[in-house]
């Protein structure tokens, strides 16, 4: 199972790498969103993949047959701040398109103001 | 097991919230905001005086044993980071009073400055790698706010920059966490000194040690890592500019610090070498840019790199006067960085410009300043008394105790280039042909003048007083060269 999650976030990063290298913001933002999809997989996977197994030690439950909690609590973690960090990158580049008139990064370059 | 290690990090969280009650309230605003800071200033020095008698204090969250719960861990190292952070940013706070614009002021500068503070100061008291990730995000998402504060074009084009480069970074820092668990188990810090010279596979970590240089170096802006920086930084106002000028690459820096003294010691051979010829690269190309621009922001920011290559160069010595010099230069950098960059800011108001080539012939108008302005740069270059030499002195001493003495000479030749640097900024705006420029108000130019003039003061007391912070520096240096004493402290609560 942790093979194929690795090839899953293997793709996911060449997805991102792929749509970050183009010149339209939107791709990019977009890039960036399935990047921290991988780490965060990553982070779940490199834990180790529990099963079903519960994220509990009771009784009866041996520690080998227990699901690591602890890269789940990570990962949530992870997950809300990418959330509100992609959500802001939106409205930045929303908005930077409304007074640059533009979301092509090639005419972003900026320049003009210092040599 | 010390609650006052919490303070720093909590009272600007708190006095953050309540400032976003009422934005609009402008003197109010004012007032809450400097209290909020002044209070944590109060906290800190507190909580020096604690480590200071007591030794390293951590408390871990929830009661739990140490290595489950999250450590916060304030050694002497962290804590005088921690004061020199409030501040730099309480001085800051005075001098965007006037520089800032109502406008600005009236839609949540104050509470993004307060979060940027909650931010700094957890992630040099937090005592746990993935906490550490979490306080960098919260002291980026108030950077975020910050460098688009005001949403002028050049602001919003450099803002998409910068914003992408540290996503990328951070998707790299969890990356980097999720191997480290994998191999480790454990995220805590100190547990993470434990186990790792325990683990055989010493290449896999090695791996993982450059990743989180990678991670660190985005931060702290290193050689092939900073081209994000000069043009990001060139937008924000200058109060702003100050603000993550003197902290925000001080805090990558601080974390490969303590990362590279504290737990990837397992292969310094190749992590120490890879980082002292990186720092060299880093002091190099800083002084490229420092000498090539015409700008007086450009000059300035140009050197901050350099600092951080000087900074990382006596850490990867790892004898004593490396890692003493690196300290003390950590927190003599926050403080002058900040105080140049506020008086190149009231050049800047002064000419209507940043441009050198449009300046000319301020000391007869405006004496004071110019001499204020030549010490604080002699103070950069690290003349004796002041206090850049110290730490400089240190460094280049552990350059030739280590094996690195050729990295020793570049520091001592760049020095002068540094001088160069900001001296030129000297004899074009302070020399030559007065040009014709507006006048300004007495009392608006005071309002500028007088905490940046405190600051640079602060500087020379640093440097003129540095036998008294000798015994504090050597302190901190020597929690990061044993890690033993971190490690007791955190687990043997």
């Amino acid at each position: 199972m942790e093979i194929v999650m690795s090839v899953a976030i293997g793709l996911l990063f060449m997805a991102a790498v792929y749509l970050m290298l183009s010149k339209s913001l939107i791709r990019i933002i977009i890039g960036t969103g399935l990047l921290s999809h991988g780490a965060h997989l990553l982070l779940l996977t490199m834990g180790g993949l529990g099963g079903t197994a519960p994220p509990v030690v009771a009784d009866g439950v041996s520690v080998s047959d227990y699901a690591d909690p602890l890269p789940q609590a990570l990962i949530l973690t992870a997950i809300v701040i990418s959330f509100a960090v992609t959500s802001f990158f939106l409205v930045l580049a929303y908005r930077a398109y409304q007074e640059l008139g533009t979301d092509n990064m090639e005419l972003l370059r900026g320049t003009e103001d210092y040599e | 097991m010390s609650n006052l290690v919490l303070f720093p990090v909590v009272i600007p969280l708190i006095f953050a919230a309540i400032l976003m009650l009422f934005p609009k309230k402008l003197h109010m605003q004012r007032a809450v905001a400097i209290a909020g800071v002044a209070a944590t200033l109060a906290s800190a020095f507190m909580l020096f005086s604690k480590v200071n008698s007591d030794g390293v204090q951590a408390v871990t969250l929830g009661s739990w044993p140490a290595p489950f719960g999250i450590s916060m861990v304030s050694d002497m190292f962290s804590v005088l980071l921690v004061l020199s952070s409030t501040i730099v940013t309480l001085f800051v706070l005075f001098y965007s009073i006037p520089t800032i614009g109502v406008k600005r002021e009236q839609s949540f500068y104050y509470p993004a400055v307060l979060f940027l503070m909650t931010g700094v100061n957890g992630a040099f008291t937090t005592g746990d790698i993935f906490n550490l990730f979490v306080f960098i995000e919260v002291l980026l998402m108030a950077s975020y706010a910050l460098i688009v504060h005001g949403g002028e074009k050049p602001q919003l084009r450099e803002s998409i920059k910068y914003l992408l480069v540290n996503i990328i970074s951070s998707a790299l820092f969890v990356s980097a966490v999720a191997y480290l668990y994998s191999v480790t188990g454990t995220l805590n810090m100190a547990d993470l000194a434990v186990k790792i010279p325990q683990i055989e596979a010493v290449g896999i970590l090695t791996v993982i040690a450059v990743l989180f240089l990678v991670v660190f170096g985005f931060k702290a802006a290193i050689f092939p890592l900073y081209f994000w920086l000069p043009g990001s930084y060139f937008a924000p106002p200058m109060a702003i500019l100050a603000l993550f000028g003197a902290l925000l690459t001080k805090v990558g820096v601080y974390a490969i610090m303590r990362t590279y003294t504290l737990f990837f010691t397992m292969n310094t051979g190749f992590t120490h070498e890879l980082l002292a010829i990186i720092a060299i690269l880093t002091i190099l190309a800083g002084c490229v840019g420092a000498l090539a621009y015409f700008d007086v922001k450009k000059i300035i920011i140009y050197n901050i790199i350099i600092a951080v290559g000087v900074i990382l160069f006596g850490i990867s010595q790892m004898n004593a006067a490396g890692v003493e010099g690196s300290i003390f230069y950590l927190v003599h950098d926050m403080l002058i960085k900040a105080a140049l960059f506020l008086l190149v800011g009231i050049l800047t108001v002064i000419f209507g410009t940043s441009d050198l080539r449009k300046m000319g012939g301020l000391i007869k108008s405006y004496p004071v300043f110019g001499w204020t302005f030549l010490v604080a740069a002699f103070g950069l270059a690290g003349i004796p008394p002041l206090s850049g030499f110290p730490g400089k002195l240190l460094i280049v001493q552990g350059g030739f105790e280590g094996t690195h003495f050729w990295g020793s000479l570049v520091i001592l030749a760049t020095s002068l280039l540094v001088l160069l640097s900001v001296v030129r900024i000297f004899i074009y705006a302070f020399w030559g042909e007065p040009v014709k420029i507006a006048t300004i108000d007495r009392k608006h130019y005071l309002s500028m003048f007088v905490p940046t003039a405190i600051l640079v003061a602060l500087t020379v007391f640093l440097g003129a007083g540095a036998e008294l912070f000798m015994p504090f520096i050597s302190d901190a240096g020597e929690v990061l060269l044993n890690p033993s004493l971190y490690i007791d402290a955190v687990l043997k609560e």
